[in-house]
């Protein structure tokens, strides 16, 4: 089966999206990435989309819903590297994707997770429990 | 509206939506629309591809460019002859949803394409039409 990788860097997890993405296998992204956050105890995860040249209500939800998820995991999540015709775009379509934490780049998103894992808390603000 | 070069894609899984997306995207390059209405074209696309697939139970999308006057542009007719839309008003408020998408399908693409009309109807499908101007 068609799987999107995601690779372990210290106490992030980095998973880049170089496909174009069918439902499914956005849905796999979803639950593989929720197991690997609990598997490793990572603490970020850095989800680069700047190969997507689109970005659809489908894959908006799964972007939102793996914030959440990774969150409640105690883990905080940005999105990266986001295409400006696919910001344009999504804001026309209505999906602000709410609760995501963005950055323009891998190295400004990554910089992002470290200045919250030291604050100790999630990209939404919670408190991260040990 | 002169019409040209009409070519027809069958929608009946979820690698069709992929491929529906290609298939605009290319087309979108071919007659010269900027990266973003590329992008706003491939994105409607999807949305309509998705709702014929699984609200239509699978279905077909036929693509042609459009020409009017000096203007010219793609037009994309996504049909099924699945269950139809009872309430269309319902359906083309923002946020509603029948499944469990986000309710942005139909209203989304609308905003997202120069023009749009749909014809629905309890029992007699759903045949959504909607042209993107360069």
């Amino acid at each position: 089966m068609e799987r999107i990788p995601i690779l372990r860097i210290g106490e992030f997890l980095l998973v880049t999206i170089q496909v174009d993405m069918h439902d499914r296998l956005a849905l796999t992204l979803q639950d593989d990435l929720t197991r690997a956050i609990e598997k490793t105890g990572a603490k970020g995860v850095l989800l680069d989309i700047s190969a997507l040249d689109m970005v659809d209500s489908f894959i908006g939800r799964m972007l939102s819903h793996i914030s959440a998820i990774a969150s409640i995991l105690s883990a905080s999540t940005v999105v990266v590297g986001m295409q400006p015709a696919v910001a344009i775009t999504l804001v026309e379509l209505g999906l602000e994707l709410p609760g995501v934490l963005t950055a323009l780049n891998a190295e400004r998103g990554m910089a992002l997770l470290r200045t919250h894992m030291d604050m100790g808390v999630t990209t939404d603000g919670r408190r991260g429990g040990e | 509206m002169g019409v040209e070069a009409a070519s027809r894609l069958e929608l009946g899984s979820e690698q069709d939506i992929v491929r529906a997306r290609q298939a605009v995207r290319k087309l979108a390059q071919e007659c010269g629309f900027s990266l973003v209405e590329q992008t706003k074209l491939v994105t409607a696309a999807s949305e309509l591809a998705r709702n014929t697939l699984i609200h239509g139970g699978g279905g077909h999308m036929t693509m042609a460019r459009v020409e009017e006057g000096v203007r010219y542009g793609i037009r994309l007719v996504f049909e099924d002859s699945g269950p139809g839309i009872p309430d269309l008003s319902l359906a083309m408020t923002d946020g509603w949803t029948s499944g469990s998408g986000l309710g942005l399908g139909l209203t989304g693409s609308k905003r997202l394409a120069s023009e749009f009309d749909i014809v629905t109807g309890p029992g007699m499908g759903t045949r959504v039409t909607i042209v993107r101007w360069r």
